[in-house]
């Protein structure tokens, strides 16, 4: 009987809201305040190849959110029983499998995406937002949390990844997702009326301005200073 | 109890054998899908050298075999430039000829497919002769198919592809525009040897006047010497079919 009654407080106390003030921060931090990418500047290597359109980038996005979510969900759900001394191999591997089953199933659906992406998908693997997720969080917190945890910095990955393609996509070949804007909007000025691309877009170079940019102004806004 | 050696094997054996089965579960499962697309590309590969790019990705993947059924033929040549149909007993046909496996043999031992683009449905319309090309770029293979007009030495279009080559710099031979500047170039001089067509050091000159020569990639030079080395031994290894095609047509002329 006794043993019931405790049992029974302690049930009471995660009893969480599903997204409770705490679980939203989770996820709405690292979209701005604590970024990967613009405030950690980690994940930079793909954010700078993947980024020159719209569509493989979405793709190494939503491959990113599937790695990082599932990685934490595991690393979380056996973090009692990985051998500290360990693992970093084990979170090691169970990226790695991850991302293969990724890169596989890419190459089974969407074997146009698999060759664009090439060696990008293989590379989440050391992508450090995804290593840093399972150290930093995944290691010491529950599951559902992990989940929530990896899913923000995902996300924080993916706008910035999405908005560097936008305008590189958009100034490097005049299109945004494939169509062409700068046509359509050379088309209403007249015949004679030509909106030019930049080729600088289309080249690495052209990610590092964009990234820069959209660093200048995010830290201008939150008053971010590196330590 | 979590610190012992013994844990740690007993973990990381377990570990490795479950992520084991998992990956070797997927890939049994998309493997017939893997190859399906594997099969589609390659068409598209094939008929990228003589159509362009944009119509072939407005294509569903039926309708490019549909458009490959008819209107590509194909044949198996030798060294020698003669028709082969077996070799060690089993047929051999142009889609199934492996370049890369044939590419470790000696030059004289390997298939040379031939694939003939002709008119929709009619064999004997041929418009180019398309050769496939393999060789070694800068980290990895690169290999890649030529068409050749009927006249066996303008360059009717070009498909390059790659390995490892490095994003953004000899990653770009698969690039429309860098295929783009191989049409119309010719590969035999007026002697009537073989130059080939090479791509230059540098990028942005102008080489519209010089039949053998393309614009280079900045930053990939290396690359584009491996494009070069490839598309001289290729042509090198079809040339004996390029002769018999060059005289067959000589003597339809001549009629």
């Amino acid at each position: 009987m006794s043993t019931e009654t405790v049992e029974k407080a302690i049930e009471k106390k995660p009893a969480e809201a599903l997204f409770s003030k705490r679980r939203k921060k989770l996820i709405t931090d690292p979209l701005v305040d604590d970024n990967p990418i613009t405030i950690q500047v980690l994940g930079i290597c793909s954010a700078l190849a993947v980024t020159t359109q719209m569509k493989p980038t979405l793709v190494m996005a939503i491959s990113v959110i599937f790695v990082i979510v599932m990685s934490n969900l595991v690393i979380s759900i056996m973090r009692n029983t990985i051998p500290t001394r360990v693992r970093i191999i084990v979170q090691l591997a169970v990226v790695a499998t991850l991302v293969t089953l990724v890169s596989e199933v890419l190459r089974a659906f969407a074997y146009d995406m698999y060759k664009e992406l090439s060696v990008f998908v293989g590379l989440i693997i050391t992508n450090c937002i995804v290593m840093g997720r399972l150290e930093a969080f995944a290691l010491g917190n529950k599951p559902y949390d992990s989940v929530l945890d990896g899913f923000g910095s995902a996300l924080g990955y993916s706008w910035i990844i999405l908005t560097v393609a936008f305008f590189r996509e958009l100034w490097g070949s005049g299109s945004v997702f494939g169509i062409q804007v700068f046509e359509y909007i050379s088309g209403i000025f007249g015949p004679d009326f030509k909106l030019a691309t930049n080729g600088l877009m289309v080249s690495p170079v052209g990610a590092f301005i964009i990234l820069g940019l959209i660093i200048w102004v995010q830290r201008t806004k939150t008053g971010y200073v590196e330590h | 109890m979590q610190q012992s050696n013994a844990y740690i094997i007993t973990f990381s054996v377990i570990l490795t054998v479950i992520l084991g089965l998992l990956l070797s579960g997927t890939s049994q499962v998309l493997g017939p899908l893997q190859r399906e697309a594997e099969a589609l590309d390659k068409k598209k590969q094939i008929l990228g050298a003589v159509i362009s790019g944009d119509e072939i990705s407005a294509m569903s993947p039926e309708e490019v075999n549909a458009f490959y059924t008819s209107h590509i033929a194909a044949t198996v040549v030798d060294i020698n430039g003669q028709e082969v149909t077996e070799k060690d007993g089993a047929a051999v046909t142009a889609e199934n000829v492996d370049i890369a496996k044939n590419y470790k043999m000696p030059a004289e031992d390997r298939l040379y497919p031939v694939f003939i683009y002709h008119a929709e449905g009619n064999p004997d319309a041929v418009e180019s002769y398309i050769l496939p090309l393999y060789g070694a770029g800068l980290w990895d293979a690169i290999w890649g198919y030529i068409a050749l007009d009927t006249d066996m030495n303008t360059v009717g279009g070009i498909t390059l592809a790659h390995a490892g080559e490095t994003p953004g710099l000899g990653a770009r031979i698969t690039e429309a525009g860098v295929q783009q500047r191989y049409v119309g170039k010719e590969i035999f001089d007026e002697s009537g040897a073989l130059v080939a067509v090479e791509m230059q050091k540098g990028e942005g000159k102008d080489y519209s006047s010089d039949p053998h020569k393309v614009d280079g990639m900045s930053g990939a030079t290396i690359t584009g010497n491996g494009v070069n080395a490839m598309l001289k031994a290729y042509l090198g290894h079809y040339s004996a079919f390029i002769e018999s095609k060059k005289s067959s047509q000589a003597v339809a002329a001549a009629f």
